[in-house]
């Protein structure tokens, strides 16, 4: 992919070029240096500033919006658990929800989601990008689309982390054609990437030195030769670098202990933890995920489980962002590729349903202690306020102060930010 | 305990199925032979009468689903508990049985109950992780047991009632000595529980417990191999304990009880019966099943299909009828003996 300086995109225009120039007065003209001259304060400054950030909690599996969000005790399809009143008078969820339904003053309920799409792979990638999967295009996830278009131009982190249960961590390929700069950084189980700890064989004025003479040679190369590879190969050099200054604002050991016991210890608990570091530290973007809810043997068990941990972490989470005034720039996202069957099977499972389930919302421009749209008595269909992937998405960007009817310019290629043949849902924007 | 006239296993066959309304998750046989009452997916209470399938609904005693039921010794009250984490007592042959009285037993659901052999003392374990002892007469808590960690599974009274045996989730198999409410061993039944690191979850748990007539041996039945527990599948498995072996080797399983050919199945409910064999029900994608071991060989000597998958099981004090708890809405009963002519 080439970069056509000449071209004045907005692709170039709004990130790489801004972050360079910023980055060249600060250096006095050492372009290759680019995010190597950032220092924390920059980070620290833009707590303070009106920077909207997003938050993805992905119930992996399939999250059942009946042990949630839309409970029908005392129906067909109700199954064993009553629903509990909240802080909200009138509004009821799951008693597998207990602390959080002490938050639902903080939270919207989306409860008329239909995305008409039952299989795991397909649904996490509407999900998540807003659109449905074709074999002609490949679409950047959201947390892609917020790091180009929320990340301040100077900031020297990373502004799309996704936090995994587990793995090693690395780059993701989530980014589509808005490239590789804005490819997720991945926390395999809440670890700081993978090697930004500099080896202690290396001194670091030794360090130093080397990176000098990287730029130096890479500058050289890039007045000749500045393409998408090279920019990119570059950014990711200098982004390593800042990684490896700023290691600390990754390590939720450094978060107080009070709060780890408070958040749970176990995995989700602390990853939670790890994303409040995150999104006060700056980053723009994070996106953790609890598993597992494809339940479709002994789904409650599984759901008691389940919920119960992230019920603890989860209100935590909400009730600290709220207390600390970041949920006014904050947008929470609780989502799942789909939700599950009203019909209990054999096995006291449940099983893929996409056509009535709900996602959960808060902060930002999201309407405080609501609820938008209904299902029916035993939850099969939506009765009111539907809404699906790719209205939700362009919702999840406007409240975040996105223009989700742009476009990026891509190569001088107009590329709609967000599916133009729907739009935001107007309720569920304040 | 005498064999009863004609019982035979191999000749087991389904006698009656009666309807209700939803799919069953509990039944059991009243001490008197009379009845069998059957918990549901709904807050209800079903009873039926043996002699001839006729249905009365029990209503009022629950927020929700019915799991587990007990009854006093002469059988003239019944006691369910649900998920709730309510226990009623119900005047089991009224003609419109009322509650007689309800109680708060456990935070989240009441997994188990089970009713001394003096009748005295009625056991039950739920999700707050708590063993409870009451007084059956009136509802009043006696002793409380809270050593485990997770969800209790089930409880059973070995048969002199001196002893009250608890499972739970993560196959912890602990031995209470009721009157001094103190634990006196803790069994190791871990094979019953596995935790599954990709899909994140821990599975299994002991889902039913039985100690032989003479006291000499339990069971503890539930699953293994659960190669996916989301996706349901896993095999019956069921651990036979020496009780009279108090060593620190009889805290291990003498055997394992599997089987063969049923990739889905989970040992839902076992039952000594006369004959000194052992019969487990298993419920899972292979289908219900009633299971038949004897106690000194590792595989099932007998497997009886039922028409379709059952959650719970029981014997009458007739030591030949059988009834099951079907997802189909169907409560059954099974003979085991030749059909009579």
């Amino acid at each position: 992919m080439q970069i056509k300086y000449a071209c004045q995109s907005i692709e170039h225009g709004m990130a790489r070029r801004q972050f360079l120039g910023t980055a060249a007065a600060v250096t006095g003209g050492l372009v290759a240096g680019g995010l190597g001259v950032f220092s924390q304060r920059a980070v620290a400054g833009q707590l303070k500033s009106d920077q909207k950030r997003i938050v993805v909690f992905n119930m992996h599996g399939g999250l059942s919006q009946l042990e949630s969000w839309d409970p029908k005790p005392g129906t067909d399809t109700g199954g064993p658990f009553l629903a509990i009143p909240t802080s909200v008078p009138g509004i009821h969820i799951s008693e597998l929800l207990p602390l959080t339904a002490q938050q639902m003053h903080h939270l919207c309920l989306a409860r008329g989601v239909n995305t008409s799409e039952d299989d795991h792979g397909k649904g996490a990638y509407m999900m998540l990008t807003g659109r449905r999967q074709t074999p002609a295009a490949n679409f950047p996830q959201l947390g892609a689309v917020a790091a180009k278009s929320l990340t301040p131009s100077d900031s020297s982190l990373p502004g799309h982390i996704v936090i995994t249960p587990g793995g090693a961590g690395g780059r993701g390929n989530d980014s589509a054609y808005l490239g590789p700069m804005y490819s997720s950084v991945s926390l395999g189980n809440g670890n700081p990437p993978q090697n930004t700890a500099r080896p202690d064989t290396i001194a670091e004025a030794s360090d130093a030195a080397r990176q000098d003479f990287r730029r130096k040679i890479n500058e050289r190369f890039l007045n000749r030769r500045r393409t998408a590879v090279t920019e990119a190969f570059a950014y990711s050099f200098e982004q390593a670098e800042q990684l490896m200054r700023q290691r600390d604002v990754f390590d939720v050991t450094k978060e107080p202990a009070s709060d780890v016991e408070r958040y749970g210890t176990h995995d989700f608990g602390r990853h939670c933890l790890l994303a409040r570091r995150l999104l006060e530290q700056g980053i723009t973007f994070v996106q953790l995920s609890h598993s597992n809810y494809d339940t479709h043997n002994e789904n409650f068990n599984f759901h008691i489980e389940q919920m119960g941990e992230f019920d603890r972490s989860f209100s935590c989470f909400v009730a600290d962002l709220a207390e600390r005034g970041l949920l006014d720039s904050t947008l929470i996202v609780v989502l799942s590729e789909f939700g599950r069957t009203p019909n209990i099977n054999l096995y006291y499972g449940r099983d893929h349903w996409s056509r009535a389930w709900s996602v959960c919302l808060a902060g930002c421009r999201i309407p405080r202690g609501a609820v938008y749209g209904s299902t029916n008595e035993n939850g099969t269909e939506v009765t009111d306020g539907q809404v699906d992937h790719g209205s939700l998405f362009h919702t999840y960007l406007q409240a975040a102060g996105v223009d989700s009817t742009g476009s990026f310019d891509i190569e001088g290629r107009e590329m709609p930010i967000a599916d133009p043949s729907t739009g935001a849902v107007a309720q569920l924007l304040s | 305990m005498t064999v009863p006239e004609g019982f035979d296993v191999k000749q087991a066959h389904v006698v009656s199925e009666w309807t209700h309304d939803r799919p069953l998750n509990a039944c059991r046989f009243d001490p008197s032979g009379r009845y069998a009452f059957c918990g549901s997916e709904d807050a209800m209470v079903g009873r039926f009468l043996l002699a001839d399938g006729t249905r009365t609904l029990c209503s009022g005693g629950h927020l929700t689903w019915v799991r587990a039921i007990a009854y006093s010794k002469d059988g003239s009250q019944a006691i369910s508990a649900g998920c709730d984490g309510k226990m009623t007592w119900w005047e089991a042959a009224a003609a419109e049985p009322k509650p007689l009285r309800t109680v708060d037993a456990h935070q989240g659901w009441v997994r188990t109950l089970d009713v001394s052999p003096d009748g005295t003392l009625l056991a039950s374990g739920g999700n707050d992780n708590a063993v409870r002892v009451w007084n059956t007469a009136d509802g009043s808590l006696l002793k409380e047991f809270s050593s485990h960690l997770r969800h209790v599974y089930n409880v059973a009274f070995d048969p002199t009632g001196q002893f009250l045996f608890s499972g739970d989730l993560t196959g912890a198999l602990k031995q209470w000595d009721v009157a001094a409410a103190k634990e006196v061993r803790s069994f190791d039944a871990t094979a019953l529980h596995s935790y599954n690191g990709g899909q994140q979850v821990d599975f299994g748990g002991i889902r039913s417990i039985a100690i032989s007539p003479n006291g000499r041996w339990l069971v503890a039945g539930g699953l293994h191999k659960a190669s996916n527990p989301l996706g349901a599948v896993h095999e019956p498995l069921v651990l036979l304990f020496d009780l009279q072996n108090k060593t620190e080797e009889g805290l291990k399983p003498v055997r394992q009880l599997i089987t063969e050919g049923i990739p889905g199945g989970v040992i839902w409910r076992l039952k000594w019966l006369a004959d000194g064999s052992i019969m487990g029900l298993s419920g899972g994608s292979t289908g219900g099943l009633l299971l038949f071991w004897k106690p000194d060989a590792e595989k099932d000597y007998h497997r009886f299909a039922l028409p379709s998958l059952a959650r719970d099981m029981d014997l009458h004090p007739d030591g030949l009828q059988v009834a099951t708890a079907h997802h189909d809405r169907h409560l059954r009963i099974t003979r085991l003996a030749a059909k009579e002519a």
